[in-house]
C-alpha cells in the first residue's frame, strides 16, 4: 500500500535541520459517572462481558436515548477548564460508520456544534510556558470492546471471527481537539506530553475521571504533519493511534518526525492514514486510510433534545472549577520552597500532583520530591510505566517517609518498603513488618553488636581511644553489617562513642 | 429531473452503505436514484420559499435540555442480551472476521 515504510528514518534532530513540525492532539477522556451517556447501565471497570448493557446501548429497534445530566455538566466543567466558550446550544450528531464495535452503526457525537470550543491552556516545559490553543471539546459515547480470535493474540490479521463485549458501548467520552501548535521543533515532543500530562492533572482535579492512560480512560492521538523550514504549506499528516503513555506521546512525535522527514526526503509522499503506536519499539505502523468527513454522513441526531446550558448553570458550574494550572505551579513552587530548577525538574517529570499529593499526606516537599524525582523516576524508567501509573499511591509514598522521620526506617531499607510496596504486599506499614524491615532501636541489642565489633577490632577501638574518631566508620560498617543494615547508623556511632570514650 | 448518476457514485454510496451491487444494479440505480434526489429537492425547495425565520428543525418537538440523572437502573441480563445474536461464544457476540482493518 505504502513505500514509505522503506524509506530510511532520519535521526531526530538532524530532521529538524530541514523541517518543522506542525502537531494536533486528540484526547478521548472516559468520564467516571456512574451510568453511560445516553442510558442508566452501569460503567464498572472489569464488569463481566455484556452485563452492562441495556437495549439503548446495544442499538435495539425502538430504544430511545436519554442525555446523563452529570456528564454534560463534566463536559461544560472541562470546557470552563480550558478556557472555552461554553455553547448556547448545541446538538448531537449521528457519526455513521460499519463496524461492529458500535452495534447501532453509528456513534452518537458532535459534529460542528461541539458543547465547548474556542479556549486554550498554558503549558510548561524547561521553564518556558507554552500556550496550547483549544479548538472544541464534544460530548460522544464510547465504543465496544472486540477481541479478535483465530490469529495471533487478540490481533485482527489473520482472525477467524470476533467477540463482541459491549459493556463499554456508550460510557460517556469527552473529545478534546487542539488547533495546531507550532513550537520550537527540539521541544514539539515534550510540548505534546507536558499537554497530555496537564490535561490529565485538570481531569483529576475537576474530579470527572481517573483519567488513567494505561487503563484507556484518557487516550491520546497524535497527529503531525512536517513543512520545510520556513515554509507555511502544511504537509500530509498522519494520526497515531493506541499511545498509552505519556512517554509514549513523547516518543510518538520523535518517531513520527523521522519517519515523515525519511520520506520527504526521498521525494515521497506521506500518506495520509491512521497509525499505530507500538509501545515495546516505539515505532508506528499503518492502519486504515482515513475516511473523508463527509463518508461518515453526518447528520443532527433526531432521537435527542438539543442541549442548551443556561448562562446562570455556566456561571455556578465556573464557580466549581479548580485552580489553574499556572497558578497553581506559581503557589506550589512557594509553599515547598523549590528552585526554579526543582520546580522544572518535578514537571518534567510529570510528578507535580504527585509530589502535591505527597505532601498534602504528611511528607516534607523535598522529601516527596526527592523519592518521586529519584526512586521512583528510575522504576519508571525501568519498567517504561509513567510515574502516575506506577502501582504506589502517593498516601504510601508520604507513609514511607513517615517512617523515616520516626527513625523506624532508614533510607537503604525505605527502598525494600518501595520494592515491597510496588509488588503489591501491602501498606509501608505491612511491608515492614512482613519482611522485618524495621531498624534495630533497642539499645541492648545494639550494644551487644557494638561490643562485639570492638572485641574484633581491638586496633581501630585503640585509634578511636586516642580521640581519631573518624576511625569509627569502620566499626559501624561492622556493626551495620551484623544488623543486615537494619540499624540507625548514627545511633550506632553514639554508642560506639559512648564506650570507647 | 437530474441527470443520471455515474456508475462510480453509485459504487461509492454501496460502498459506503455496505451492500454489493453488480454492474447492471448499478446502473439501473444510477437512473432511478436522480428521482429520489430531485423529490428531496421539492423538499428543500419549500425550505428556502419558507419565510426567513422559520428555523429548520431536527427534533419534532421545540424543547431543550431532555436530562436523565446519573442513576443507575437495570439493564439486560447477559443471556437476555446475547438472545437476539445469532451466534456468540465466551459470553460475547460473536461476528464474522473484519476484513482489511485493524482493530
Amino acid at each position: 500500500m505504502t513505500t514509505a515504510a522503506k524509506t530510511p528514518l532520519v535521526p531526530f534532530d538532524e530532521a529538524l535541520t530541514r523541517y518543522e513540525p506542525v502537531m494536533g492532539l486528540e484526547v478521548h477522556v472516559e468520564l467516571g459517572t456512574n451510568t453511560k451517556m445516553f442510558c442508566g447501565c452501569a460503567t464498572e471497570f472489569g464488569a463481566e462481558p455484556n452485563t452492562q448493557v441495556c437495549p439503548v446501548c446495544l442499538g435495539l429497534p425502538g430504544a430511545l436515548p436519554v442525555v446523563n445530566a452529570k456528564a454534560v455538566e463534566s463536559a461544560i466543567r472541562i470546557g470552563l477548564a480550558l478556557n472555552c466558550e461554553i455553547a448556547e446550544w448545541c446538538r448531537f450528531a449521528r457519526k455513521n460508520y460499519f463496524y461492529p464495535d458500535q452495534p447501532k452503526n453509528f456513534q452518537t457525537s458532535q459534529y460542528d456544534e461541539p458543547i465547548a470550543f474556542d479556549g486554550y491552556t498554558d503549558v510548561e516545559v524547561d521553564g518556558e510556558v507554552y500556550r496550547i490553543e483549544i479548538e472544541r471539546a464534544h460530548m460522544e459515547e464510547d465504543t465496544g470492546k472486540s477481541l479478535h480470535v483465530g490469529g495471533a493474540t487478540g490481533r485482527i490479521h489473520g482472525a477467524d471471527h470476533s467477540l463482541l463485549d459491549y459493556n463499554r458501548a456508550g460510557i460517556p467520552l469527552i473529545e478534546i481537539v487542539t488547533r495546531t501548535i507550532e513550537v520550537p521543533g527540539g521541544k514539539a515532543p515534550l510540548v505534546a506530553r507536558a499537554y497530555v500530562n496537564q490535561l490529565r492533572d485538570l481531569m483529576v482535579a475537576l474530579g470527572v475521571s481517573d483519567a488513567r492512560m494505561d487503563q484507556g480512560s484518557l487516550r491520546a492521538d497524535v497527529n503531525l504533519s512536517l513543512k520545510p523550514v520556513g515554509s507555511s504549506t502544511l504537509g500530509t499528516r498522519s494520526e497515531t493511534k493506541n499511545v498509552n503513555s505519556f512517554r509514549s506521546v513523547e516518543r510518538a512525535v520523535r518517531y513520527e518526525v523521522g519517519r515523515h522527514a525519511g520520506i520527504l526526503d526521498a521525494g515521497q509522499n506521506v500518506v495520509q492514514e491512521t497509525r499505530h503506536f507500538h509501545e515495546s519499539d516505539g515505532t508506528t505502523s499503518p492502519g486504515r486510510e482515513k475516511s473523508d468527513a463527509e463518508d461518515y454522513r453526518y447528520f443532527p441526531e433526531p432521537d435527542l433534545a438539543p442541549v442548551a446550558p443556561s448562562r446562570a448553570w455556566v456561571d455556578e458550574l465556573r464557580g466549581t472549577l479548580p485552580e489553574p494550572p499556572s497558578e497553581r505551579r506559581k503557589r506550589l513552587q512557594a509553599e515547598w520552597d523549590f528552585s526554579d530548577l526543582d520546580m522544572r525538574d518535578t514537571i518534567g517529570a510529570g510528578a507535580l500532583e504527585l509530589v502535591a499529593t505527597t505532601v498534602a499526606a504528611g511528607a516534607a516537599p523535598q522529601a516527596a520530591r526527592k523519592w518521586w524525582l529519584g526512586e521512583l523516576a528510575r522504576r519508571s524508567n525501568d519498567t517504561g510505566v509513567d510515574l502516575a501509573d506506577l502501582p504506589i499511591t502517593p498516601e504510601q509514598v508520604a507513609g514511607i517517609q513517615a517512617l523515616i522521620d520516626a527513625g523506624r526506617i532508614n533510607d537503604k531499607l525505605a527502598r525494600d518498603v518501595f520494592d515491597g510496596v510496588l509488588a503489591g504486599e501491602g501498606s509501608p506499614e505491612e511491608v515492614v513488618a512482613v519482611r522485618g524491615l524495621e531498624v534495630v532501636s533497642d539499645d541492648g541489642a545494639l550494644g551487644d553488636a557494638v561490643d562485639r565489633a570492638i572485641e574484633a577490632n581491638p586496633d581501630v577501638a585503640d585509634k578511636i581511644r586516642d580521640g581519631k574518631l573518624q576511625a569509627a566508620g569502620a566499626l559501624i560498617g561492622a556493626v551495620m553489617k551484623e544488623m543486615r543494615g537494619q540499624a540507625d547508623a548514627g545511633r550506632v556511632r553514639e554508642l560506639i562513642l559512648e564506650k570507647l570514650s | 429531473m437530474s441527470s443520471p448518476l455515474s456508475r462510480e457514485d453509485v459504487a461509492h454510496l454501496a460502498s459506503l452503505a455496505r451492500i454489493s451491487l453488480s454492474d447492471a444494479e448499478l446502473d439501473r440505480l444510477g437512473a432511478e436514484l436522480p428521482a429520489i434526489l430531485d423529490h428531496v429537492a421539492a423538499v428543500q425547495g419549500v425550505v428556502e420559499s419558507a419565510s426567513a425565520d422559520v428555523a429548520p428543525m431536527s427534533h419534532p418537538v421545540p424543547i431543550t435540555n431532555v436530562f436523565r440523572a446519573d442513576e443507575p437502573s437495570p439493564g439486560l441480563s447477559r443471556d437476555e442480551a446475547l438472545a437476539g445474536a445469532p451466534a456468540s461464544e465466551e459470553d460475547r457476540f460473536l461476528v464474522p472476521k473484519i476484513l482489511g482493518e485493524e482493530a
